[in-house]
């Protein structure tokens, strides 16, 4: 048995080799001092880092995509927090349905979904631009946000906010008083993780984009259509550096379990 | 609790989504039987008579079907291992896998352009060994496609069979090594059938993300077409609005269907799951 278990082992290396080699190599290349990316790098710079801040585009589409990313969780928030605590606290009739309904927009392809929102938000609804990338990503986060809060409202102990009904207290302050504090870590997660797939996304996005509206994943994408420097490696450092900050908050939050559920 | 609250909890979402996401799909999907006023299904013999259109549809599943394949029997072995190691271990190998998961598709994406290059880490790594003498063409075919796409989705299924894994009861393990079986036989009788309900929850994430996915086919493909980035150069570059339409009702359809036949299987395979 010890002998397969080397083996395995040696197997799983490998596998996490693939996995974060790429990830490893696109770092490296981001110091490149020459405008040609090459691995491994000729020497030690940060120009292209400098050039991040230059090219102006990155900088908009960074506001763009933080103001989206920020002001959608927002509305996720206030549209899913009363239907995850609807759906987890009380039986129904149509539950299963609208439990469905609450997830679909995790099922539907993404770049289905982009452009059924460009043909209708955009063309027939007539919302800005803007308003509309700020829908598509409010839709994009709700199923995250209700999940994740559904199941931290799974292990609360609907018992306490019984008991604080009983007393005297009415259902919405027992609500903010008593049932949103005790899963403030769980609410913590949900954004945190429906940030990501928002701020990453790019099936949607990719068609909310028009003259001076664009997300920093598209830009990212149109530049490496037109320019094949060490600029984008420098970006996604960046941004791998912050997805790690948000990951470890995550872990310290609710565990990484979320993650391993299905 | 009265009714009427209950609906004013769940009213304003699911106003929302009707609004956003139902009308939207079922007008972009009713939207493909008419053309000039009048019911048509020409929108659909269109796609399935042109030759150029059913092979980005041959391209795609087979891309799907070979990265998802080759997912399963990469994270297959690696999720088992990872599930028999202590919590620290499998904590940070699971974060690990989680990482990349949650890194941008454009970087991921981006990072394999670097690689597979003909100028690439790859191809010189190749040519300096002497393998090769001339660099291989590996950018902006199916393959690397492939290779993007089984490098985007491989955590996913990694992470759900060792949530599966690990919820086997390790004891039924040793009561079948106690009745006489081989740990190879046990594996294959005890944790492989217990792992089905994961493999194929995994497997569905897997050909569904890999038959829609936009960004890896964008970047690694280069003019070869998938469905995706066919619907986007219909929508974006060519303005067919009805090709479009037709091509996302038939990925939605697609994407239904394959979700539907593997719960069945899984519900058959496994009745208790």
């Amino acid at each position: 048995m010890q002998e397969k278990n080397r083996g395995l082992a040696l197997f799983t290396s490998l596998v996490f080799l693939f996995l974060l080699g790429p990830l490893i190599i696109i770092s490296f290349t981001s110091f490149e001092p020459g405008s040609v990316l090459k691995f491994p790098p000729e020497g030690f710079s940060l120009r292209w880092y400098e050039n991040i801040f230059d090219v102006e585009m990155f900088m908009t589409t960074f506001k763009t995509s933080m103001f989206v990313s920020l002001l959608g969780n927002l509305l996720a928030l206030l549209l899913g927090i009363p239907a995850a605590y609807a759906l987890s606290r009380f039986d129904f009739r149509g539950k299963g349905i609208l439990n469905g309904v609450f997830i679909s927009p995790v099922l539907i392809p993404g770049i289905v979904m982009g452009f059924a929102m460009l043909k209708y938000v955009i063309v027939v609804y007539n919302l800005p631009i803007y308003a509309g990338l700020l829908v598509g990503h409010t839709v994009l986060m709700l199923p995250f946000i209700i999940r994740v809060i559904a199941s931290s409202l799974s292990n609360f102990d609907f018992a306490i906010e019984e008991a604080a009904l009983s007393l005297g207290a009415g259902r919405l302050e027992t609500f903010f008083k008593v049932v949103l504090p005790n899963i403030r870590s769980g609410i913590i997660a949900a954004i945190l993780i429906a940030f990501l797939e928002s701020f990453n996304n790019v099936d949607i996005s990719v068609f909310m984009t028009g003259p001076g509206v664009s997300t920093l994943p598209i830009q990212m994408l149109t530049y490496v259509e037109n320019n094949f420097d060490p600029t984008i490696a420098a970006i996604s450092v960046l941004l791998m550096i912050f997805t790690a900050i948000l990951m470890f908050i995550i872990e310290r939050l609710m565990g990484l379990s979320y993650f391993t559920k299905r | 609790m009265r009714k009427t609250g209950l609906y004013l909890l769940l009213l304003p979402g699911v106003l929302f989504l009707t609004l956003f996401m139902v009308i939207p799909i079922v007008m972009t999907i009713a939207s493909t039987f008419y053309q000039e006023g009048s019911f048509t299904i020409q929108g659909y013999l269109q796609f399935l008579t042109d030759a150029y259109f059913l092979k980005i549809m041959l391209t795609t599943l087979q891309v799907s079907l070979v990265t998802t394949i080759a997912c399963v029997l990469i994270g297959f072995p690696a999720a088992y291992y990872i599930s028999k190691l202590g919590p620290r271990k499998k904590g940070i190998l699971l974060a690990l896998a989680i990482f990349p998961l949650l890194t941008s598709s454009v970087v991921r994406s981006f990072s394999w352009m670097i690689i597979l290059g003909k100028k690439g880490l790859l191809n010189s790594s190749l040519l300096a060994i002497g393998l090769i003498d001339k660099p291989l063409e590996i950018l902006y075919t199916p393959t690397a496609m492939m290779i993007g796409l089984i490098h985007l989705f491989l955590p996913l299924i990694i992470i759900t069979l060792v949530g599966v894994m690990e919820n086997i009861d390790p004891d039924l393990l040793k009561a079948a090594e106690s009745l006489g079986a081989s740990k190879l036989t046990a594996f294959w009788k005890v944790i492989v059938p217990l792992s089905v309900p994961g493999l194929i929850i995994g497997s569905i994430l897997v050909f569904v993300g890999s038959l829609t996915a936009y960004t890896t086919p964008a970047l690694l493909g280069g003019k070869q077409r998938v469905i995706s980035t066919f619907l986007y150069q219909n929508a974006i570059t060519l303005n067919d609005w009805h090709l479009a339409s037709v091509i996302a009702t038939i990925m939605i359809v697609i994407t239904f269907v394959v979700i539907y036949f593997m719960n069945k299987l899984a519900t058959k395979l496994n009745p208790k799951g």
